[in-house]
């Protein structure tokens, strides 16, 4: 093994012998590409014509009214292709893939934008695509298993375990062990075994490295917080580390907190009680598990942040202190995804209702000089059967209804 | 020594046999029952795999023992005292089998320090290569046991230099690319890759992965030390039950 990742206590490659030849071949590229400014070119060349990147960074005028406090900015990576930040990281890997010249790529997903993004990058580079999808989040993300499947992908759904993103990873890995000479395994967050925590968050840098240049442009000064929500934690990742030299800027990171801390139906990792250092899938991190070692079931109303680990590299700033870690409920999530659908005219997605969530609660105590960015990580129109039994909205159950009943007809 | 003991039998025998059972599946009484139906048919060591819910290297047989295991109560700490109970009871070798998390949160000192004074002779944790096993083959190598390394078709001949240098009693052969239980072709393409472990090692080597019948095991006479029966032993509990054990065992058993 040629090397192993770790950032303080965390990370690791933890493999089975059969994918050791594998991954020294994908640090191999990954540090090749790294080093070669030509490929960082290229990459941003796609992201620009295939994808919106610059995404701007919008004032929420609005907002910051409401809550008298801090001017709220917000990073707009609903505006790439597909609807997430996730592009960033799947376009990148496809450029990988190329390199390798490998001609198929598998993915898990739980929200289904990774499954989405893939399958759409898979599309435009000509790879056979497999998405590897946990059976409950293929019931509440059924639009986004659509498009998947428009795409060209082939969608399996996951019937074991817990039948979440964990257990979509655990397969994609069982494909992987088995067809590695044709396949790359595109994992959509920066955790697993290195090099992968260290290339998503490679390639989700750039929306740190834009939004640093922009608010300095707009506002002349950096923000004084910048939330974002971590599931597997890339988002926050990208953001965070065009401001991990400003000791200043106070990083937030916001966990599910589901139905609460005490319930604990939540999938909180770092800013709980209940959960503690393990190595499962490739890793070593905080882990939602019992006292053998056996992971918990999670819980979030945000498929995308319902997951057991988190990427060691949060788990190591959170230890030296750099990030601070919060949760928001589903009920706050789903308040304040209302609040920042009627006041901006934007529909954060369930999982970055979570940054927003908890800022609107840090807000109102900080100064009206003060200034924060939230990291808009996706967009929601794809939780719109989630959302709209969230608020419970009457028009739009009969709208289905009557629906159900032309199929059915 | 797990070594010294397959050593002298394969004076006896053109091959050993390992089998492997989930621990608490189907049951714990049902397990030691298989155990009693094995070693009375002549199998030469094995694996109890202690189960873990997130078994990457696992295929659907084993995966699916492992949760119903899990789902059925079963803990680490009902482990060690099954594990306690078969090797007072019966006379062959006794491997533990789990991924490293198991050891981990246990205490990976603790836990070999523990199986070993059990009387289980050795280990086998997929997911833990030796570049990430400081602490647990310190614990081996203290407390007398063997920590066992894989070897697989894309492992370099550098690699299982490597590997066998930091690996006791045998080294485990993993047949194919995948995971445990799907099917192997049992030709003569493994013949190569066998040569290159046998060059890389003087540990005896057992090979595993898709061995399912008197012929797969009568192919690896010669070429390896012990043939691994993994998943083929459940599927046969699950379709017919504890009783069909003893006659499998017994007739790929036979010279």
């Amino acid at each position: 093994m040629i090397d192993r990742g770790y950032y303080g206590g965390f990370g690791g490659a933890f493999l089975p012998e059969i994918l050791v030849t594998t991954f020294d071949e994908l640090v191999d590229y990954f540090n090749d590409v790294k080093n070669d400014p030509v490929f960082w070119r290229e990459y941003e060349e796609v992201m620009s014509s295939y994808s919106c990147r610059p995404t701007p960074i919008t004032y929420a005028e609005n907002l910051t009214n409401h809550f008298n406090g801090p001017k709220i900015y917000i990073k707009r990576e609903d505006l790439n292709h597909t609807g997430a930040h996730k592009a960033n990281n799947v376009m990148g890997q496809g450029l990988l893939v190329k390199r390798m010249k490998k001609s198929r790529v598998i993915a898990e997903t739980g929200a289904g934008q990774h499954g989405v993004a893939t399958a759409t990058m898979a599309a435009k580079f000509g790879f056979d695509c497999t998405i590897y999808m946990g059976e409950v989040d293929v019931e509440r993300q059924r639009p986004n298993v659509f498009w998947m499947e428009q795409l060209g992908a082939e969608v399996i759904p996951v019937k074991e375990g817990t039948r979440i993103l964990k257990d979509a990873i655990n397969e994609a890995f069982r494909d992987w062990v088995t067809n590695m000479d044709t396949t790359h395994y595109v994992l959509g967050t920066a955790c697993g075994p290195h090099p992968f925590p260290e290339m998503v968050s490679y390639f989700q840098s750039i929306i740190g490295k834009e939004a640093r240049e922009q608010i300095l442009k707009t506002e002349g000064k950096l923000p004084k917080r910048i939330y974002a929500c971590v599931g597997g934690g890339s988002n926050a990742m990208g953001i965070f580390s065009g401001f991990f030299n400003d000791r200043d800027v106070e990083l937030v990171g916001v966990e599910a907190g589901g139905k609460g801390l005490d319930s604990k139906m939540h999938a909180v990792r770092l800013s709980s009680e209940d959960a503690s250092v393990g190595v499962a899938q490739g890793y070593k991190t905080f882990f939602l598990q019992n006292k053998d070692g056996q992971m918990r079931e999670t819980h979030s109303v945000a498929a995308g942040l319902d997951y057991v680990g988190v990427s060691p590299i949060l788990s190591d700033l959170k230890e030296k202190g750099r990030v601070r870690f919060e949760a928001a409920t589903d009920r706050e999530v789903i308040e304040a995804l209302s609040l920042t659908i009627k006041k901006e005219g934007v529909i954060p997605a369930l999982e970055s209702s979570h940054a927003f969530a908890r800022a609107f609660k840090e807000a109102p105590q900080m100064s009206k000089q003060d200034m924060i960015l939230i990291n808009q990580s996706g967009r929601g129109d794809k939780d719109i059967f989630t959302i709209a039994d969230a608020v419970s909205d009457p028009k739009w159950k009969e709208f289905i209804t009557k629906k159900a009943e032309k199929y059915n007809a | 020594m797990l070594r010294d003991y397959l050593e002298n039998r394969l004076k006896e025998k053109k091959i050993l046999l390992m089998t492997h059972i989930v621990l608490g599946y189907p049951t714990f009484d049902d397990a030691y029952k298989i155990i009693e139906s094995m070693v009375e048919a002549g199998v030469d060591l094995m694996e109890l795999q202690i189960p873990f819910s997130e078994p990457i290297a696992d295929g659907p047989v084993i995966l699916q023992a492992n949760q119903k295991s899990l789902s059925g109560g079963s803990t680490v700490s009902q482990c060690f005292e099954f594990a306690h109970k078969v090797v007072e009871r019966f006379n062959i070798p006794f491997l533990f089998m789990s991924y490293y998390n198991i050891l981990y949160k246990y205490g990976v000192s603790q836990f070999v320090r523990d199986a070993a004074e059990t009387g289980i002779q050795g280990f086998i944790v997929p997911d833990l290569p030796p570049e990430e096993g400081e602490e647990y083959l310190i614990a081996a190598e203290n407390h007398v046991t063997s920590p066992i390394f894989i070897f697989s078709p894309t492992t370099s001949d550098d690699r299982m230099k490597y590997l066998a240098s930091h690996g006791k009693g045998f080294i485990y052969c993993v047949a194919r690319k995948g995971v445990t239980g799907a099917g192997t072709d049992f030709s003569d393409h493994l013949n190569s890759y066998l040569k290159r472990s046998r060059q890389a090692t003087e540990l005896p080597l057992a090979l595993g992965f898709g061995v399912k019948s008197k012929s797969d095991v009568d192919f690896l006479k010669g070429k390896v030390d012990i043939a691994v029966i993994g998943s083929e032993t459940i599927r046969l509990v699950d379709r017919e039950g504890v009783g069909a054990v003893s006659e499998f065992i017994k007739n790929l058993n036979t010279d």
